[in-house]
């Protein structure tokens, strides 16, 4: 019951598996139980792909996240954040969300509208949002694919990880030749000022 | 150590560990990636299979000849392998075989929910349930055990968040598994009325031995919790007191549950209840079952799916609360026929309030979200397909990959779609029943699906004269999976060179004189071809050719709109690529997503959109 629970939320082909798993790794490196719940096959073709981790001191029983259950929701794209949420926890939950826009296929075919005012709608709430334009910050760190790495950057100035930790997991998880800009990515993310 | 391993992966450890040197499989999600974290072992010969079918069948020759063997399917999967499972089960098996079979709950993947524990009551062949990764491969292990020991066939049942979750598992070193001597032995192993007659007898006292060994065994765990309950308010409080002649004190509360649903109790309900928790879910315990259910006041079943086991209780005159309890409207709204929690994924939130009353606290939006549903990727092949499919407004039966996806607005070019297969035979079927149809009616195919069980269809149209229409739409992979090699592609599972079948031999050799290739973003030939070819009395097969877009690894151009040129006719977003979205007097192309096949430039009619760049 007393297990961290962060929701990565994006859309097919974003690379919300690797963070899942560099999270994940993060966890085991300090020394937590984990488990991490990813979503495969028919649901990676380019729609809403929702990756659930979580860990504590104790044994973590379920690898899903129920509504109202997230301590932080990490969104590689505006209009996943707003649908995720519901995972929100009342007390202290937050969102950490690209700025990014994707739009789906009923609005591209123009049934309905992209919603308006999405952050302006999370804050509303009473939801702490932290919103960075992940992808200018990737590109500036030399690597526009990084995009996951800077808002694991981003999550990871949020829990009580030691930053040695994640970067011992991003050399484990990149390929040499990328280490160095997806440190620079994560950096990133992790010394974000906002705006 | 421990590792964090995906389920499927610990399975596929587990096989290693027990010693397994054959695995044959066809992919499906949530199961595929047991046979390719096997496939990665140099000690385990492993294949994918053109069906599940043939793969159990593959598995099964392994075992009669003395090793270890395994095989994986998802849930549908085992429908195309039950023939051989129920005569397995007779012959029993000479070195251990494990069937894995991966239900999927929800539907994240699927086209049905079916809970293959019914195939190991039918099959009566022994099934085992993990619960994480661990026993994964714990289970995995004891699976081939269990089968020499029981000379049986065992089920590994899997749901999709099982196989598809992370969590920490010891691993071990591999076990030498000397094949045993291949004996030849007809008595057990031809299964024709004589021998088969004995054999059920022996399948029947399997049977009572395993369900025997199943009162005992270390898979079904009981764990006592002395601890009283929370506070509790139960939320149908009037079905709670019928049950317990204690009302309104505080009771001791039981749960029996398997597999994933385990997870979701314990995470629910804590120490605050007490267990029993069945990693062997056929055959059911009796004496531990009721032993377990008269040590407590009030006793839940907590399966997700079918009541399999809150049925086997209520066989064994139990009282325990099951379906209707966890149904959302049990009592409350008596127009609701069902228990809606036959349906889909149990919860944490749900099992809490239902057990101890607890109402989740969640934020709401009430703002309509669109949804994202799985679209065909940028410059996928299958689009061409299907433009021109809804162009002609054909009636066109479908079948099981991406291409399903076509089905969807705005390509909306897909009328049926069943299971593995069965697009030929229901545009066979269609044109009989109705002739009007069958000039209008196109069968459409993936490479792998044709190859899985497409070719008895196609033998089907030819022999019985059949004017059908078949697409095999061959991006020269299985797709949707994950992209695995298929008999097509000339490579094995571990990437070796192979024999490729040829789609075009095979339809000529069933006896199609009509074979057509093309490149299906050909829009005007294909056009051509498909008007020509409804027209022939005769069967024809339009084989549209191009690699998977995933596939491609060069550098493609990218396309953008001239803003002067755009009519703003909205032609180009009918083809429902991901990449292109209307903005206020023009579309536009999002030069990230563009895959550069250039489709978008070839359909409009003003010019307006053409190759700027090349990607970087």
């Amino acid at each position: 019951m007393n297990a961290a629970s962060i929701v990565i939320a994006g859309v097919g082909g974003q690379g919300t598996l690797l963070a899942s798993r560099i999270i994940g790794g993060a966890a085991i490196k300090s020394g937590c139980d984990v488990k991490v719940s990813e979503v495969h096959g028919m649901s990676q073709r380019g729609g809403s792909v929702i990756t659930f981790v979580r860990y504590g001191d104790g044994k973590v029983s379920s690898p899903v996240i129920d509504s109202g259950q997230a301590d932080a929701v990490l969104a590689f794209e505006l209009l996943e954040a707003y649908r995720c949420v519901p995972y929100v926890k009342k007390a202290g939950g937050r969102i950490i969300a690209n700025l990014q826009k994707s739009d789906p296929m009923p609005v591209i075919t123009g049934a309905m509208d992209f919603p308006e005012n999405i952050p302006e709608k999370i804050r509303g709430l009473g939801i702490p949002l932290d919103l960075l334009d992940a992808t200018a910050l990737a590109v500036k760190s030399g690597n526009s694919r990084a995009v996951n790495v800077v808002l694991i950057g981003r999550l990871a100035a949020a829990l009580s990880f030691p930053k040695e930790i994640w970067l011992a997991v991003l050399r484990e998880t990149v390929k040499p030749a990328f280490l160095e800009t997806n440190v620079s990515a994560f950096d990133e993310g992790y010394y974000y000022k906002g705006k | 150590m421990k590792k964090l391993l995906l389920g499927n992966e610990a399975i596929a450890r587990g096989a290693y560990e027990a010693g397994v040197t054959v695995a044959a499989a066809y992919p499906g999600t949530p199961s595929t990636e047991i046979t390719e974290y096997i496939a990665a072992y140099d000690e385990i010969y492993a294949e994918w299979s053109p069906n599940e079918k043939v793969a159990l069948e593959t598995a099964f020759g392994a075992s009669l000849a003395g090793a270890r063997a395994i095989c994986a399917m998802k849930h549908v999967g085992l429908n195309v392998a039950a023939d051989p499972l129920f005569t397995a089960s007779y012959t029993g098996v000479g070195g251990g075989l494990a069937v894995c079979v991966a239900d999927d709950p929800g539907m994240h993947s699927s086209q049905n929910e079916q809970d293959s524990r019914h195939y190991a009551a039918a099959s009566k062949v022994l099934m085992l349930e993990p619960s994480d990764s661990a026993e994964c491969r714990a289970f995995t292990v004891q699976a081939f055990e269990l089968s020499e020991k029981f000379d049986t066939p065992v089920l590994l049942r899997l749901t999709t968040r099982v196989s598809h979750s992370r969590s920490l598992s010891e691993t071990g070193e591999r076990a030498a598994f000397p094949n045993k001597k291949y004996e030849k032995n007809i008595l057990k192993n031809v299964m024709m009325p004589g021998m088969a007659r004995a054999r059920h007898k022996i399948v029947e006292q399997r049977i009572r031995d395993l369900t025997e060994y199943a009162e005992t065994c270390g898979l079904n765990t009981v764990e006592m919790n002395e601890n009283p309950p929370r506070s509790r308010k139960f939320a149908s409080e009037e079905a709670h007191n019928n049950f317990s002649p204690s009302a309104g004190t505080a009771r001791k509360i039981g749960v029996i549950t398997s597999g994933i649903a385990y997870q979701y109790a314990r995470e629910a309900l804590g120490d605050s209840v007490s267990y029993l928790k069945l990693g062997m879910v056929y055959p059911l315990p009796e004496k531990k079952i009721t032993g377990f259910v008269s040590s407590v006041d009030i006793c839940y079943v907590i399966e997700e799916l079918d009541p399999v086991i809150e049925n086997h209780c209520k066989r064994l005159g139990l009282n325990v609360l099951g379906k209707e309890a966890f149904s959302d409207a049990p009592g409350k709204n008596p127009g609701v026929q069902y228990p809606s929690a036959l349906l889909g994924e149990y919860t944490a939130s749900h099992i809490r309030e239902v057990v101890l009353g607890e109402k989740p606290e969640a934020f709401s939006v009430s703002e309509k979200i669109p949804d994202r549903p799985p679209v065909m990727c940028a410059g996928c092949p299958h689009r061409g397909a299907f433009h021109v499919l809804n162009q002609l407004k054909l009636t066109v039966t479908g079948d099981i990959g991406c291409y399903t996806l076509g089905a969807l607005p705005p390509l909306s070019a897909i009328d049926a779609s069943l299971c593995m297969g069965a697009s030929i035979g229901m545009a066979h079927g269609m044109s009989k029943a109705d002739a009007g149809l069958s000039k209008k009616t196109v069968a459409v195919i993936g490479d792998s699906t044709f190859l899985h069980s497409g070719i008895t269809g196609l033998m089907d149209v030819v022999y019985n004269r059949g004017s059908s229409v078949v697409m095999i739409l061959d991006n020269r992979i299985t797709g949707m999976t994950g992209h695995q090699d298929h008999p097509g592609t000339g490579r094995t599972i571990k990437g070796e060179p192979a024999n490729a079948v040829s789609l075009e031999k095979i339809c000529e050799a069933v006896g199609v004189r009509r074979v057509n290739v093309i490149d299906p973003f050909d829009i005007d030939g294909l056009k051509k071809l498909l008007k020509q070819e409804l027209e022939a009395d005769e069967p024809s097969v339009i084989i549209t050719r191009r690699p998977c877009r995933l596939l491609i690894k060069a550098e493609q151009p990218r396309f953008s709109v001239s803003r002067e040129a755009c009519k703003n006719c909205g032609q180009c977003m009918k083809i429902g690529c991901p990449a292109i979205s209307k903005q206020e007097n023009a579309a536009v192309i999002d030069g990230t997503l563009c895959a550069g096949c250039g489709l978008c430039a070839g359909i409009c009619k003003f010019k307006a959109i053409a190759a700027t760049e090349v990607s970087v």
